[in-house]
């Protein structure tokens, strides 16, 4: 039997091959070996309690672990990477909702009112709630349910959950703790339902970041340094992504909540043309190019055209010897880093692919910029027109090439509601129709 | 321990947290939160404890078994579907 100091050594081990492992993720080559020790830490932490404690019912422990691995391990193998975005967000609420349930038994056990039991079950279910309106808003279920009154129902609820909290611990009547969990479950989709598609990356972060604030609020209230530690580095991960994708848009974590990105009004009516452009031009402006860059959007995960695009970078390097870059913003999709998984995924080399600022010096030099499903992390008119809605958002620069193509279904604004004026520029010539068709169609002509 | 302490931790925690997440390289943000996600299963040392304390057929015990539930699926699905993103990040060489 390990005493209880014995126990805590261990979860400081765990904690440690936590650390590792996201500490592995600075590089692709250390990465795997960083999540193999963190499987190692869970492990040994989790085995290590079991043994630890008295338990009279290791039957249903072990058939909750059992049929849970079994469907984690099915579900992380059979899940399609276009589809990630949806997959990080229900185990987002996964991890909210094993939060609020121990927050809840603990209340239970306890029979009384515990501060830190409480803060676990509210951001828990605001996590949980939170989570799944995300993943049926990236799922495409949600995708016109825009509730304009959200704001003043959201404080309504807000007021109404610090109330029924404020009950809870004066008149400590455990009853209450179900109803703290309601309306935290109410906030967190009031929270989140007003949110459009592509502040979901921001979303997401944010919502990691508090399912686990959750467990370390678990770990004050069991007094438990494994899950304080653990819980807090999943918190700043979270809070460090949401920082990162709120810098690159623009915009503020209070503007994502409160209100949705507003349309741009200087959408001018005057008739302009944009030059439109053929598979054919795009073949042989490519093949006789010196160096082209990619730049892939949300439209490339939705029409599936990695493997295309890989297909089509291949043979430019090597039957027409074309330097062939791809270029990624960071709020590029619907999560972070869902570009690079994607292009990773149809075997492109990561050597190949830069992050913006590496990538922006190099447009100027670049003869062709192929922008596939992508747009407002495009439009110039966030570093010139301070009346557009994206003004001051970071861009790729693909302006700066000789040409730039661009794959998309229409000329219409993107999310922002700002047109982009690179659409109509002399270098600019429109391809329209299913990123993954005409993509293929470029391969075609240059075989 | 006192709650002292235990902030202590907390706070500290979240610098190391912090700084080890801010050398991660934005190609492999995907991965992270995904391998976060895992980390937030260790939410199931809190439910085991839980499910110890608990009297047995007790409320108490049902959701600590359904938390224990909850909290692997976070672990097997985070680490195995980080595992299989990095496996995409190998260099054609390593294979």
């Amino acid at each position: 039997m390990i005493s209880f100091e014995g126990l805590y050594l261990i979860y400081l081990i765990s904690a440690i091959c936590f650390i590792m492992a996201i500490r592995g993720l600075a590089t692709p080559q250390t990465a795997r070996l960083g999540n193999n020790v963190g499987m190692f830490g869970m492990g040994l932490s989790v085995l290590v309690t079991l043994l630890v404690l008295p338990t009279h019912n290791d039957l249903g422990i072990l058939s909750a672990v059992f049929l849970a691995a079994l469907i984690g391990i099915v579900w992380a193998n059979k899940v399609k990477m276009t589809e990630l975005p949806q997959m990080i967000a229900l185990l987002n609420g996964v991890g909210g909702l094993s939060s609020v349930l121990v927050a809840l038994a603990q209340i239970l056990h306890e029979n009384t009112y515990s501060l830190d039991a409480s803060v676990g079950v509210v951001i828990g279910a605001i996590a949980f709630s939170g989570s799944i309106v995300a993943f049926l808003k990236l799922k495409g279920n949600l995708k016109h349910a825009r509730f304009y009154l959200s704001n003043a129902f959201n404080i309504v609820l807000l007021l109404g959950l610090c109330f029924v909290w404020g009950m809870f611990g004066v008149y400590d009547h455990v009853r209450d703790a179900y109803l703290l969990m309601i309306l935290a479950i109410a906030l967190g989709i009031g929270l989140t339902l007003p949110i459009g598609g592509a502040d979901m990356p921001i979303v997401i972060s944010v919502l990691n970041a508090l399912s686990g604030f959750a467990a370390s609020a678990i770990g004050f209230a069991l007094v438990n340094v494994a899950l304080i530690i653990a819980g807090a580095l999943v918190g700043a991960s979270g809070t460090i992504l949401a920082i990162v994708m709120t810098k690159a848009m623009n915009r503020n974590i209070i503007q994502v909540f409160l209100k949705a990105l507003e349309k741009g009004d200087n959408v001018d009516k005057q008739e302009k043309t944009a030059r439109r452009g053929s598979p054919e031009d795009a073949a042989f402006l490519m093949e006789n190019a010196n160096k082209v860059i990619i730049v892939p959007g949300f439209g490339m995960a939705a029409a599936g055209a990695q493997y295309a695009l890989q297909n089509m970078a291949k043979i430019l390097e090597e039957k027409y010897h074309v330097e062939v870059k791809f270029a990624i913003h960071p709020v590029a999709g619907r999560m972070p880093g869902h570009m690079n998984v994607l292009l990773a995924e149809a075997k492109v080399d990561y050597g190949k692919v830069f992050a913006m600022e590496e990538i922006n010096p190099d447009f100027e030099t670049a003869d062709v910029a192929y922008v596939v499903g992508a747009n407002d992390i495009t439009n110039p008119t966030a570093q010139s027109d301070q009346s557009s809605p994206l003004y001051g958002m970071p861009i790729l620069e693909v302006s700066k090439a000789k040409t730039v193509f661009f794959v998309k279904r229409s000329l219409d604004a993107g999310y922002s509601g700002a047109e982009n004026p690179l659409f109509f520029a002399d270098n600019t010539l429109m391809l329209y129709g299913d990123a993954k068709k005409i993509t293929e169609e470029i391969v075609k002509k240059l075989v | 321990m006192s709650l002292l302490f235990l902030i202590t931790i907390f706070i500290l925690s979240c610098f190391i947290g912090y700084f080890v997440v801010q050398g991660v390289t934005p190609a492999l943000h995907s991965p992270l939160m995904s391998v976060s996600n895992a980390i937030s299963g260790i939410v199931i040392i809190g439910a085991l404890t839980m499910a110890a304390m608990a009297d047995k057929f007790s409320l108490e015990e049902l959701l600590s078994l359904f938390a224990v539930f909850f909290a692997s699926l976070n672990i097997f699905g985070g680490f195995v579907v980080s595992k299989r993103m990095l496996e995409l990040f190998k260099k054609k060489d390593e294979k």
